[in-house]
């Protein structure tokens, strides 16, 4: 009788040891761009993620840690139905990696309606900043209006009078323009809004010759970037009309530039040359492990996963809290490898700026340089219009 | 607009035109004398680019590339023709378009796996890096030598197809193939020599403009786009029509793109190819097919 009761006990025992056991390991989406024109995007985010879960053997905060990959391909439909595949079946906590604001929109509603945490590491779409706000979402980047209002606001500083912009022809480069001129307050001379896969701009860059404004303000992603810059070299223009651009030149598309680039301008919230102990550990860590240079979008999911990390590790690893693990996201203090770190009202960070220049080092590598801090503690546009709802 | 900007932008548009034809015409002859409809025309694009990468990052040889890639290209080119192509010549349109768009997928997917995601560099060669004073404007060397380059292989295409005995070949394959089938041409040497020419061509294009666009993964779907737009504005099987229409759609293009809001430049050339559709759907030169 004894032994039996025993053995029930111990049997009761061991079960809710395993149970709790369960109730400790914290699964991670990271719902990424894996494939398509803009996947190194996507790789830089899970490596820089991953090396964090490495880092600290497979746990993240001093919890076991397991990380679920999956490639969004840029499509919406595809990242909801990734997304509820993700919060349903493999029963996420927490939902991170996505770059792009499409997929960030679609992929809000299957986190929130199944209470899963959003750690965008990198999209910051206004709605999510502004009205839309969710205490469900935290970005830990930025918002996309905001390194285009770091470069108005140096040009506006710097005193250049006339400025071209160019921007890809759908809602991003719009907004981004817009962006761009909530700081920027002299002459916006001429603007092309070049088609989304176009790959030849003699015409937009016979336009600016002819337009001679001060400097041209470029947004162009991935090949759109790297063409437009070479060819704004071969046309001979770098020196003569400078270019100042964000999401344009970064350590992913400055190989497939080159020395086109020499003598160009980037905003950003991040570079290499950071001096900061976290950063310079990070790039070398990441670089040995990796086999090359990171991306800001590698440091920002570094970053994200560090914020979850310190978070966890403030609620004693507890997710079935919801409010508790929101407050800990909110506060947990972390070494950010951007500089200084917090929360907005509306989950957007305060952070810094930078402004870079492409050099041509003595060994004819070319790299960016980070030559002053534009904005500090800067906050985004639309947390006023943020009424935070509570969990 | 400024006359010097306006001769600047035609001298673009001709540029565009030019690249173009080196696409169209090649793609033309493959349909219309082989009436095969290879979408992959694009892809072949994209190798000739990549090899021409490769081989260049290895040897640090311009030419040598330019001829590797060439070669490399026509040789898939003479694989696909074999493999893909020969079961299905005399099948239904939609049949090669549904088989050709998979080659797309495939050797898209191909290129990501060999070359990887991330964008390649190859840049202009430096006897061609400069630029050259037009009118009061600095034009880059490089793009007059894709014009010079590509009025030669029209020049060269023209005399091999009016002037010699595979261009009759040619040229009435273009017009009517069972004949020439039973003329007891060996129609498999023709194919094969044409679908191979048309692969050369489509990577000698895709090699000249590596150093402008970026060498990447898909590069070859936008302009296979145009290069439809063109062929069935020129006409299916016509070199000439080819060249008028290249010149038509490069030149339309580069001027929409500046003088049109956003938006309705990119969807300018459409508007001919309507047209054309409409008025005289075999194109501006039909071959009488």
């Amino acid at each position: 009788m004894k032994l039996a009761s025993l053995f029930k006990a111990g049997v009761a025992a061991a079960l809710l040891a395993g149970l709790g056991a369960q109730a400790q390991e914290i699964r991670i989406g990271l719902l990424t761009t894996l494939t398509g024109p803009l996947a190194p995007l996507g790789q830089h985010v899970r490596d820089g993620f991953n090396l964090a879960v490495e880092e600290e053997g497979g746990k993240l905060g001093g919890f076991a840690t397991k990380v679920i990959v999956e490639d969004d391909q840029l499509r919406p439909d595809v990242a909801v139905q990734l997304a509820t595949k993700l919060a349903e079946r493999d029963k996420i906590q927490i939902l991170t990696g996505v770059i792009f604001s499409n997929v960030a929109m679609a992929a809000l509603k299957p986190a929130v309606e199944n209470k899963v945490f959003f750690i965008s590491p990198n999209a910051g779409p206004s709605q999510l900043a502004g009205k839309q706000c969710s205490p469900w979402f935290y970005a830990t980047a930025w918002q996309n209006d905001q390194p285009h209002e770091a470069m108005g606001a140096h040009l506006q500083a710097a005193g250049v009078k006339k400025v071209y912009l160019v921007a890809p022809n759908y809602n991003a480069g719009k907004e981004a323009l817009r962006g761009f001129k909530s700081a920027y307050k002299g002459n916006v001379v001429g603007e092309s809004y070049p088609g989304m896969n176009q790959l030849d701009f003699a015409a937009e860059i016979s336009q600016i010759r002819a337009a001679k404004p001060d400097a041209i303000y470029v947004f162009l992603s991935g090949g759109m970037g790297v063409n437009f810059t070479k060819q704004y070299a071969q046309a001979k223009l770098v020196s003569e009309i400078p270019m100042y651009s964000a999401f344009t030149i970064d350590a992913i598309t400055l190989p497939a530039i080159g020395d086109a680039a020499v003598g160009t301008f980037q905003s950003n919230l991040w570079n290499a040359d950071l001096k900061l102990p976290a950063n310079e550990k990070f790039v070398q860590t990441f670089q040995k492990k990796f086999g090359y240079l990171p991306s800001n979008y590698a440091a920002q999911s570094y970053d994200s996963a560090r914020l979850i990390a310190a978070a966890l590790k403030l609620s004693g690893g507890q997710l079935t809290d919801k409010k508790a693990f929101a407050n800990a996201l909110r506060t947990a203090k972390f070494d950010s490898l951007r500089g200084p770190f917090a929360f907005n009202t509306n989950n957007f960070p305060i952070g810094d700026f930078y402004l870079l220049e492409t050099v041509k080092r003595a060994d004819g590598k070319v790299e960016q340089v980070t030559r002053k801090t534009i904005l500090s503690n800067a906050r985004d546009n639309y947390a006023g219009e943020c009424r935070m709802a509570t969990l | 607009m400024a006359p010097t900007l306006f001769f600047e932008q035609m001298l673009n548009g001709l540029q565009l035109g030019m690249m173009l034809f080196l696409m169209a015409s090649g793609l033309t002859l493959v349909v219309g004398i082989m009436n095969f409809v290879n979408l992959a025309h694009g892809s072949l694009y994209m190798i000739g680019a990549f090899l021409a990468v490769t081989v260049l990052m290895q040897t640090g040889n311009h030419l040598l590339a330019l001829g590797a890639g060439i070669v490399g290209t026509a040789l898939v080119g003479l694989l696909i023709e074999w493999f893909i192509a020969q079961p299905l010549y005399g099948r239904d349109h939609l049949d090669q378009v549904l088989c050709t768009f998979g080659i797309i997928l495939f050797l898209n997917e191909l290129a990501r796996v060999i070359w990887g995601s991330a964008p390649l560099r190859m840049d202009v060669p430096e006897w061609l890096d400069g630029s050259v004073d037009l009118a009061g404007i600095a034009y880059p060397v490089y793009r007059l030598a894709i014009i010079v380059v590509s009025a030669l292989v029209a020049l060269g295409l023209h005399l091999v197809i009016t002037r010699t005995r595979l261009g009759m070949l040619i040229r009435a394959g273009a017009a009517d193939r069972l004949m020439i089938v039973g003329l007891g041409v060996n129609i498999q040497f023709l194919y094969a020599l044409v679908f191979a020419a048309g692969a050369a061509l489509a990577a000698l294009a895709g090699i000249l403009a590596a150093p402008i666009y970026t060498v990447q993964t898909g590069m070859g779907d936008h302009i296979l786009i145009l290069t439809l737009v063109v062929i069935v504005i020129g006409g299916i099987g016509s070199v000439h029509g080819a060249l008028a229409a290249s010149l038509l759609v490069g030149v339309i293009d580069t001027i929409g793109r500046v003088t049109l809001p956003a938006g309705f430049g990119n969807i300018l050339i459409y508007v001919p190819m309507a047209m054309i559709l409409f008025w005289r759907p075999r194109g501006l030169f039909p071959s009488h097919g």
